[in-house]
């Protein structure tokens, strides 16, 4: 929970996090390494220096890190888990729904817990996502279009087994389709950034939302030109948000492009976390107010409203979370109060493990 | 008489900045791409590249470096360009297929790439015309011009306006070079890539193109030089050229040729 200067609570819903194991004795190969250290220049790029982690703790940092990050020192009231598997990569898989898992039943009111599939995993991959969602009775997933597969280098949301697997998703209740349309994932014969394959599932599925995370960028453009079109495409801010710090007037051009273009209720705050972490992001972006000029030029704001909202309202609507409630219940049950807690009060909290 | 060592290796660096990156619009000398260069006796070249990242696309990596081939190989002496790319998941593959001078699709054959590179190239061209393009104007306003003095200018006004911003200077000559290639015969200074003309109705829905082009363009610049920062730390190229006509500029008579750039139509 956010307080502003004026007593405000800002219930905040972190749309994109992962608990990963990117250490030495996790890695199958050099391209784990490669990963983990690609994702390390990413944290050290654009996070402020004093919060700038040694590699090894980014490598890996543990449950009891990344709950005190979120939930003690960085404001995030939930946040939600994206996996991304890897198997490939690393032996146990990078950051899968099963290790996750592990820390939603410690804090289930903290936690939403996503999944994943591939298309290219045809009829044992539907049965497999079917067991999932049965057993951790999942609302999201996210898909990673640029993944590798065996020889395939990617595929589209477009193609006939990705919309056996959305349709499948939707019965299933699985009605958040967190897609990945930015950076970091090789692309090959396969345009990674390409976002023109989510218009067509989009409207295929109207009951799904599709949530572009990095909303496309470096693909901007186009992915505005979809959303626009299609009232159930978000834009997840991971990776468009620290640029608040290191270049906040590049931070202006993008998030004043996605106001005008998808309004305040199709934004989703994520920190990325581990990349970045919540408690500098959400200072900034609280603090932030657009000059007054863009507001003018394209007739946007980003106002407590919209922060509220790009904070954790417009993910409390996708994921059905009653936010009065909610708020109530952690309260309730939280730890310590903010501001009050030491390292020894939040270590008896989380136990040894 | 034969030239040095130095002044060949200087050569090849003065040809090398003129390659860029496709999806920044940048050059790779001024990126930090290239880390050496160097002449062996038997006048081949050797180019040192190294990216932001193991995962940097490969097609991306390719173009580069197959354009580093041909610009170094555009001088008289070479007699082979050899690419040594570094610390990339493609190294070897993308560095064996340059030597044997095959294109990105045969070097890529067991990774069933499908693509070749000109379809590619022509899509970041015409982002890079684009974008250039939008740096002169958005100056042109800033500096009090209305849309229509804008669009009434032709090439060689364009050429010899008089600009006091640094950057916009190097971007208004950018333009020019790219200008000669897209945007179609006509002689007005700002056409679409296609070669449409723009008029003052359209101007604005223009702009706000032009700027969803730079905003991509800079979100990739800014990250790759983050990421190229945080993977090398401050390490210098072996021999980082300063942007000063070298010896070697002056033996090959660049240096008059450099100084007149500005003689512009838009069509070479």
């Amino acid at each position: 929970m956010y307080r502003t200067a004026d007593g405000e609570e800002i219930f905040i819903i972190d749309g994109h996090t992962h608990l990963w194991d990117g250490s030495k004795e996790n890695l199958k190969n050099i391209h784990g390494q490669q990963f983990i250290d690609c994702f390390y220049g990413y944290h050290s790029a654009l996070s402020p220096k004093e919060y700038v982690w040694p590699k090894e703790k980014f490598d890996k940092y543990g449950a009891e890190t990344m709950y005190n990050d979120l939930f003690v020192e960085g404001y995030d009231d939930m946040a939600i888990f994206q996996p991304t598997y890897l198997k490939d990569f690393y032996v146990n898989g990078f950051n899968t729904t099963e290790q996750n898992a592990v820390l939603k039943e410690k804090y289930p009111d903290r936690f939403i817990l996503n999944g994943a599939w591939d298309p290219r995993d045809g009829e044992v991959g539907l049965e497999a996502l079917r067991e999932l969602a049965s057993k951790y009775q999942l609302k999201g997933v996210k898909l990673y279009t640029a993944e590798w597969h065996g020889s395939s280098k990617g595929y589209k949301l477009s193609d006939d087994w990705a919309q056996r697997y959305l349709e499948e998703s939707q019965k299933l209740g699985i009605k958040n389709i967190h897609v990945h349309k930015g950076p970091t994932i090789l692309p090959l014969n396969r345009d990674a950034f390409d976002v023109a394959d989510i218009d067509e599932a989009a409207t295929n599925f109207p009951e799904l939302n599709f949530i572009v995370e990095h909303c496309g960028l470096p693909r901007l453009d186009d992915f505005c030109w979809i959303a626009v079109q299609e009232p159930n495409v978000y834009g997840g801010l991971a990776v468009a948000l620290p640029f608040i710090h290191s270049r906040p007037d590049y931070f202006n051009q993008i998030i004043s492009e996605l106001l005008f273009w998808l309004g305040p209720d199709r934004l989703l705050y994520g920190s990325d976390y581990a990349i970045w972490s919540p408690k500098w992001m959400i200072e900034k972006f609280m603090a932030h107010e657009l000059p007054d000029n863009i507001k003018k030029d394209k007739g946007v704001d980003l106002n407590l409203d919209a922060k509220r909202k790009i904070l954790g309202l417009n993910a409390a609507r996708l994921y059905d979370i009653d936010v009065p409630a909610q708020a109530a219940k952690l309260s309730g049950s939280a730890p310590v109060k903010e501001g009050e807690q030491t390292m020894a009060q939040v270590a008896e909290v989380l136990g040894d493990d | 008489m034969p030239i040095s060592t130095d002044a060949r290796v200087a050569e090849v660096w003065d040809r090398l900045a003129s390659v860029t990156d496709p999806e920044l619009d940048e050059s790779v000398t001024e990126l930090r791409f290239v880390t050496a260069v160097e002449v062996d006796a038997d006048s081949r070249v050797h180019i040192g590249f190294r990216l932001p990242t193991y995962w940097c696309s490969p097609n991306f990596a390719f173009l580069m470096a197959d354009d580093m081939r041909a610009a170094a190989g555009s001088l008289p002496w070479v007699r082979q360009v050899l690419i040594d790319l570094r610390d990339h998941m493609y190294s070897d593959t993308i560095n064996q297929g340059l030597a044997q001078g095959h294109s990105f699709k045969a070097t890529f054959a067991e990774e069933a790439a499908e693509e070749d590179l000109d379809d590619l190239r022509r899509t970041f061209r015409i982002k890079a015309y684009q974008r250039r393009q939008e740096a002169v104007i958005r100056h042109l306003m800033e500096r009090g011009w209305t849309p229509a003095a804008i669009l009434a200018l032709d090439c060689p006004h364009l050429a010899t306006l008089a600009i006091d911003d640094p950057e916009t200077d190097r971007q208004r000559t950018r333009y020019l070079e790219i200008r000669a290639e897209y945007g179609g015969p006509t002689d007005a200074a700002f056409t679409s890539a296609e070669g449409e003309a723009i008029n003052p109705e359209t101007f604005a829905d223009y702009l706000t193109l032009l700027r969803r082009v730079r905003i991509n363009t800079e979100f990739n610049g800014s990250l790759c030089r983050g990421l190229l920062q945080a993977r090398y730390g401050d390490d210098e190229p072996a021999s980082a050229p300063d942007g000063e006509p070298t010896l070697a500029d002056f033996i090959a008579g660049r240096v008059d040729a450099r100084n007149e750039r500005r003689n512009h139509s838009c069509r070479k």
